[in-house]
């Protein structure tokens, strides 16, 4: 594809993105932060980044795909052993689910 | 409570560096490769990730191109992806609680905003004096925003090589970094709406895979409010 497509793509995806960003914008100018409707909002942007994920450890379109269901879960689970183990650090649950998912993947071959 | 503008920077950098600014490094290494891979420059990716600023989005404007899609198909299937910024800066501006600001830096502010930022400002927001949770946020997001760009063009280069194993592990990060981080969100109608995006996710995605985000949200969003709602009812008897 020439050149000036390909930017054309880029700076389009920029705009396209862009406009859920101001249309959000908008919207918040004309709610009331302490509304229900802010509530809903709130309760519609937890929904979908759980469901994305959710997706992203269970059904996963990128390279985790070849990694078996059962080897990412148990990953996780590990994960979350770990972070409760170490008093809720974050950096210690991602540190132990990540390594896992590694040495279970390197051991399966 | 944190205030000052020095703590408050400084809190924003350390946090920023205590993990996602090396997810964002990785992630968007990922990314750099693929963008390589679909036929676009370096510096073409360096600026999707800047401009765009939304990996799935980064990732449908890559594949589509990939698979050799129209301008009009992939810029839609861009725009439906990171259709979430939408609900996303609607229930974070409020919470930044930003006195007095101009559309122009509202625009501005809504253009910084990724899941990394969103999730970890919400976070850390209560911890920190209302007039500095702006500078807080602006930090934290420019600099994950930095190792995003930095990862782009060092993936895309190939300049780190590592074991197959351990690239699965560091992809895996990302997804591991948010369910840490979104089992600890707090309020009732919350975790509802978190727990039914799970539950819709799945559905949405064999029925409608280009909107399913964008039902789960709804569908699990509404469903998780007026569940949240409910049992409120409930507890007031």
């Amino acid at each position: 594809m020439p050149t000036e497509s390909l930017w054309l793509i880029v700076l389009g995806c920029a705009a396209a993105t862009f406009i859920w960003r101001a249309l959000g914008v908008v919207v918040v100018k004309r709610i009331d932060a302490h509304g229900a409707f802010f509530q809903l909002i709130t309760c519609v942007s937890y929904a979908m980044v759980a469901g994305l994920v959710f997706r992203m450890i269970i059904m996963p379109e990128s390279e985790l795909a070849a990694v078996s269901l059962t080897t990412r879960i148990i990953a996780v689970a590990i994960a979350f052993a770990a972070y409760y183990l170490f008093r809720r650090r974050l950096v210690a649950g991602v540190l132990a689910g990540g390594l896992s998912l590694s040495v279970m993947v390197a051991w399966t071959g | 409570m944190i205030s000052g503008n020095s703590a408050v920077m400084r809190k924003a950098l350390l946090d920023a560096l205590s993990l996602p600014a090396f997810i964002l490094l990785f992630t968007m290494m990922g990314f750099g490769s693929l963008a390589r891979g679909a036929g676009f420059g370096a510096e073409m990716a360096a600026v999707a990730s800047l401009l765009i600023w939304g990996l799935p989005g980064q990732l449908a404007m890559v594949e589509l191109t990939a698979t050799g899609q129209g301008f009009i198909a992939i810029v839609f299937a861009c725009s439906l992806a990171n259709a979430r910024f939408l609900p996303m800066v609607v229930s974070f501006v409020p919470a930044m609680s930003r006195g007095r600001s101009t559309r122009a830096g509202m625009l501005l502010d809504a253009q910084l905003l990724s899941i990394n930022s969103w999730a970890v400002c919400l976070r850390e927001f209560p911890h920190i004096e209302p007039e500095f949770r702006h500078r807080y946020y602006v930090t934290f997001a420019g600099s994950i925003l930095a190792a995003a760009v930095a990862g782009t063009l060092l993936g895309y280069h190939g300049a780190v090589l590592l074991p197959a194993a351990l690239v699965l592990g560091l992809i895996f990060v990302s997804p591991l970094f948010f369910a840490l981080l979104l089992s600890a969100v707090p309020g009732r109608a919350e975790r509802f709406s978190m727990l039914l995006g799970c539950v819709t996710i799945p559905v949405a995605h064999y029925l409608f895979p280009s909107v399913d985000l964008l039902i789960t949200g709804m569908v699990g969003g509404s469903l998780g409010f007026a569940l949240g709602k409910f049992w409120k009812a409930g507890d007031a008897d």
